[in-house]
C-alpha cells in the first residue's frame, strides 16, 4: 500500500523582472504549472517609461528546496532579466490592495462603516443598503478584514494580489 | 505583396543603420530568413514543406549554400538534426509547416531540450489576421513548444527577422544548449522588409556565467587534493562544452588520479581504455562505477544532473561523499541531491582554471582506493552467461565493437535494452561519437539521428543500433537515406520483444507480459530491399562476424537483422527504488514483484 506524502511548506514572495513581451505572463505561469509549483498570487504590470520591462510579483509556498529550483528555473528563461526572493533577501513591505462590497441595515452597517475605520478602509462606493471599501495592506490585514465583514454583510471580494519591495534605501 | 509592418518600438533600434552599411533593399522574410541562415553558415536544413512555409520553400529553390535534406515525417527531421547537431557540435536546423509539421516535430524538440542539444527550429504558422481563428493548420505552436523549448518566438514583423535568427542561434548554442523555435506566419514570410548586409543587432540580454568564481575554484582544489577516494562522475555537459573540455577533463584525471565515471550522455569523453575509467553509472551501470560512487568520499560532478536514472533511491545515494557539482545551468544544481560546493560555469572553463590552480600539488596516495575499485571490478558486472543456442544480444554488440573500432564509428541508438547494451559493451574513446536519446528516452530516434550524423560526417561509418520495435517507429526515413546516397547500417537487435518492457513486467509484474511482444514483425530483410538498402540476416552465431563484415564492406545503407535471444535481460540493473549497493547482476535470482512504493517511480 501506498499513501502520498506531503513536506513542510515556506511561503515565499518573489519578483521578477522581465522583457515586456506576447506570452511571457504565460511562460511564467506556465512554469509553475509544467513544474508543478504553486502560485498563490501573481502581479504584473509594465514599471518602465518605454513599456519594455515588466515587474511581475508572485507569491508561492513550497519546501525551500523547491523555492530554490522555482529561482533557479525563472531565471533560465531568457526574457527575465532578475529574480528575486524577498522572504530571503531580508526585511521587505507587502502590499495588496482589495475591494470589499458589504450589504446590510441597521446595527449590522454601522458597525461595518466602524471597523473599516479602524482598519482604515476607504468607502469607495455606497448605497443605502451596502458599501465598497477599499482597503490597502499587507495580506493578513485584508483578510482579518474581510474574515470580520463576513458578519456584517459580506458581498463580494476582490483582491489585487501582493506587491513587494525591499526596505531601505536599495535597488534589490 | 507589399505588405508593410509596423515597427515595434523597442526593435527599432536594431536597425539603426552604420555608415558603413546601407540599406540596400527590401526583401521578403522568407528571403530574410534564408540569408540568415546561410550567414550563420547553416549547411543543412531538415525539414518538409507544407502551405505555410511555401514562401520559404520557394526562397530555398536552386539556392546553393543551403541544403535541404528532406525527410519523410517531421519528428524525422528535428531527431536528425539532433544527430547532426551532436555528432559535429553545431547546431542542426529543422524547417517545417504549422499544424501537424510543428506537432509532428515537436518529439524531436522535446527530445533535444531534455538532451541539451542546440537546434533551431522554423515553424510555418497561419498568416497573422487568421492566428487564433481555428484556421486550415493552425495550431498554437509557441504554446504547445513552451515548456520543451530554451526560448521561442512568434515573429509578426519581417523586419524583425535578422535579429530574431541571430539571437536564436545564440540561445541555442550558448549556456546550457538547447532547441530554439521559431514561428514564422506565412503573411511574414511573404512581406517586404529592409535588408541590410550588416550584422543584425542583436539584444544583449543572454550572456550565461561561464566561468567559476576563484574562491570556488579554490576550494574546490583543496577538495579534490584531500579526498582519499574521489571519483569523477561526467555527463553529456562535457560534450557539449567542446572539444577542450574533453581533453582538460582527461589532464584533470591525469593529475588527481581519481577514477572516472559517466552517465549516458557522456560516453566518450572518457576513453574507455583507460585503467582508470569505470564505465557507465546508473540503472544499467557497472558494479564497479556504482559502488564506487556509493563508497566514495568525494564526487566531482562534471555537466551531469544527478538524474533519477543514475542515482538510484536518493537517501541512498553517495551517502559519505561530499559533491563538487560544476554545471553551467544553475537549475541543475541542488535539484535532486544537495551538493557541498556548486560551481556554475561552462566545464571547460571551469576545469582549466582548476588545473590551473592546482599547478604541479600532489594527489593523495589512491592505491587503498583502486584497490577497492578492483575488488568491485572482479565482479565482472557485464558478464554474461553463453548460449549454444541463440545469439547473446551482448556478444553481438562485442562483435560489433571489435569489427568497427579501428574505423572509429558514430553509434545512434534507438531506446531499450539494445541502447543499455550497446552503452556497456561498445566502447568509445572520443566526444561526439555516441548519439542516445537519454532525456526523452525516444524510440525511433537513432535512425533520422544516424542520418544526420551521416551528413555531417560524411566520411564517417555511421550505425544505428536499434530495436525491432524501436526501428519501426521511424521506419519511415529510410527512404530519406537512399535519397541522399548515405551509406547509413541499422545493426537490429531482434529479441522479438519490446526487451525492456519485457523485462519490467518479468522483474516487477510476475511475468505478465501485456503487450510487449513484437507481433506481426516484418521481414526487415525485404524491407531494406525494398526502399533499395541491402538486408542481411544474421540467424546463427556462426554467421555474426561475416554479417557484420559485410555490413561495413558494403559502400550503401544496410539493414542488419540480427536475431539475438528472445529473453535475455539487460544487467546489472538497479531496480527502481533501489539503492546502487543493491544491484542486481547476471545469476542473481530475482523476485517476481516490487512493492508499490517502488512501481511508482519511473
Ligand atoms: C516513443 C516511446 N514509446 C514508448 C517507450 C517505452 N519503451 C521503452 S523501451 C521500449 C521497448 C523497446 O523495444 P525494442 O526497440 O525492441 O528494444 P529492446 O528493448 O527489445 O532492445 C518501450 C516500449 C519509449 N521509450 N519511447
Ligand atoms: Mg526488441
Amino acid at each position: 500500500m501506498m499513501h502520498i506524502k506531503h513536506e513542510a511548506e515556506e511561503r515565499h514572495v518573489l519578483t521578477v523582472t522581465v522583457d515586456n513581451e506576447a506570452g511571457i505572463l504565460a511562460k511564467i505561469a506556465g512554469l509553475f504549472t509544467a513544474r508543478g509549483y504553486n502560485i498563490d498570487s501573481l502581479t504584473v504590470a509594465d514599471i518602465t517609461e518605454n513599456h519594455a520591462v515588466s515587474r511581475i510579483t508572485i507569491v508561492t509556498h513550497g519546501p525551500p528546496s523547491q523555492i530554490d529550483q522555482i529561482h533557479a528555473q525563472l531565471e533560465r528563461l531568457v526574457p527575465v532579466h532578475k529574480v528575486v526572493d524577498l522572504t530571503e533577501s531580508g526585511p521587505f513591505v507587502q502590499r495588496e490592495l482589495a475591494l470589499i462590497k458589504v450589504a446590510g441595515m441597521g446595527e449590522k452597517r454601522v458597525e461595518a462603516l466602524r471597523i473599516a475605520d479602524v482598519f482604515r478602509a476607504k468607502p469607495v462606493d455606497t448605497s443605502t443598503s451596502s458599501f465598497i471599501f477599499e482597503l490597502t495592506g499587507a495580506p493578513d490585514k485584508i483578510d482579518t478584514f474581510v474574515a470580520i465583514m463576513r458578519e456584517l454583510g459580506l458581498v463580494e471580494v476582490g483582491r489585487t494580489g501582493v506587491v513587494g519591495m525591499i526596505r531601505g534605501a536599495e535597488e534589490a | 505583396m507589399g505588405a508593410r509592418f509596423r515597427m515595434l518600438p523597442d526593435w527599432r533600434v536594431w536597425h539603426r543603420v552604420e555608415k558603413e552599411w546601407v540599406v540596400s533593399e527590401e526583401r521578403s522574410g522568407a528571403n530574410i530568413l534564408v540569408e540568415s541562415l546561410a550567414k550563420q553558415g547553416v549547411e543543412f536544413v531538415f525539414g518538409y514543406p507544407g502551405g505555410a512555409v511555401l514562401p520559404i520553400y520557394d526562397a530555398l529553390f536552386g539556392e546553393e549554400r543551403i541544403r535541404h535534406i528532406l525527410v519523410r515525417h517531421e519528428a524525422g527531421a528535428a531527431h536528425a538534426a539532433e544527430g547532426y547537431a551532436r555528432s559535429t557540435g553545431k547546431p542542426g536546423v529543422v524547417l517545417v509547416t504549422s499544424g501537424p509539421g510543428a506537432t509532428n516535430a515537436m518529439t524531436g524538440i522535446a527530445d533535444a531540450f531534455l538532451d541539451s542539444i542546440p537546434l533551431v527550429v522554423i515553424t510555418g504558422q497561419v498568416p497573422t489576421a487568421l492566428i487564433g481563428s481555428d484556421a486550415f493548420q493552425e495550431a498554437d505552436t509557441v504554446g504547445i513548444s513552451r515548456h520543451c523549448t530554451k526560448h521561442n518566438y512568434l515573429v509578426k514583423d519581417p523586419a524583425d527577422l535578422a535579429a530574431v535568427v541571430d539571437e536564436a542561434f545564440q540561445i541555442a548554442t550558448t549556456g546550457r544548449p538547447g532547441p530554439v523555435l521559431i514561428d514564422i506566419p506565412k503573411d511574414v514570410q511573404i512581406a517586404m522588409a529592409a535588408w541590410s548586409d550588416a550584422p543584425p543587432q542583436r539584444r544583449q540580454r543572454y550572456a550565461p556565467r561561464t566561468q567559476g568564481a576563484s574562491e570556488e575554484i579554490e576550494q574546490a582544489v583543496e577538495m579534490i587534493a584531500g579526498a582519499r577516494a574521489p571519483i569523477l562522475y561526467t555527463g553529456g555537459g562535457v560534450i557539449n562544452s567542446g572539444p577542450r573540455a574533453t581533453a582538460l577533463l582527461r589532464e584533470l584525471q591525469k593529475k588527481t588520479g581519481a577514477p572516472v565515471t559517466s552517465t549516458l550522455m557522456g560516453l566518450g569523453a572518457f576513453p574507455a581504455d583507460n585503467p582508470d575509467w569505470l564505465g557507465m553509472l546508473g540503472m544499467h551501470g557497472t558494479y564497479e562505477a556504482n559502488m564506487a560512487m556509493n563508497q566514495s568520499d568525494l564526487i566531482v560532478c562534471v555537466g551531469a544532473r544527478f538524474d533519477d536514472r543514475v542515482t538510484g533511491r536518493l537517501d541512498a545515494f553517495a551517502p559519505n561523499s561530499r559533491k563538487i557539482h560544476i554545471d553551467i545551468d544553475r537549475s541543475s544544481i541542488n535539484k535532486t541531491v544537495p551538493v557541498d560546493l556548486p560551481i556554475i560555469g561552462d566545464c571547460a572553463q571551469v576545469l582549466e582554471q582548476i588545473l590551473d590552480v592546482w599547478g604541479d600539488r600532489k594527489a593523495q596516495d589512491l592505491t587503498g582506493w583502486k584497490g577497492r575499485i578492483d575488488t568491485w571490478r572482479e565482479r565482472k558486472s557485464l558478464s554474461f552467461p553463453a548460449n549454444a543456442d541463440a545469439i547473446m544480444p551482448q556478444l553481438a554488440i562485442e562483435r560489433l565493437f571489435e569489427l568497427t573500432k579501428d574505423k572509429d564509428p558514430i553509434i545512434s541508438t534507438e531506446v531499450g535494452q539494445h541502447q543499455m547494451w550497446a552503452a556497456q559493451h561498445f566502447h568509445f574513446f572520443s566526444p561526439n561519437k555516441w548519439l542516445t536519446s537519454g532525456g526523452l528516452g525516444t524510440m525511433g530516434y537513432g535512425l533520422p539521428a544516424a542520418i544526420g550524423a551521416q551528413l555531417g560526417n560524411p566520411d564517417s561509418l555511421v550505425i544505428d543500433v536499434a530495436g525491432d520495435a524501436s526501428i519501426q517507429m521511424n521506419i519511415q526515413e529510410l527512404g530519406t537515406a537512399t535519397q541522399y546516397r548515405l551509406p547509413v547500417k541499422i545493426f537490429i537487435l531482434n529479441n522479438e520483444w519490446m526487451g525492456m518492457v519485457r523485462q519490467w513486467q518479468e522483474l516487477t509484474y510476475e511475468s505478465r507480459y501485456s503487450n510487449s511482444y513484437s507481433d506481426s514483425l516484418p521481414d526487415f530483410v525485404k524491407l531494406a530491399e525494398a526502399y533499395g538498402w541491402k538486408g542481411i540476416r544474421i540467424a546463427k552465431e556462426s554467421e555474426l562476424d561475416a554479417g557484420i563484415q559485410a555490413m561495413i564492406d558494403y559502400p550503401g545503407p544496410v539493414i542488419v537483422d540480427c536475431c539475438v535471444h528472445n529473453e535475455a535481460n539487460c544487467f546489472p540493473m538497479i531496480p527502481s527504488g533501489a539503492a546502487h549497493t543493491e544491484m542486481i547482476l547476471y545469476g542473481d535470482t530475482v523476485a517476481g514483484t516490487m512493492d508499490d512504493e517502488a512501481k511508482a517511480l519511473v
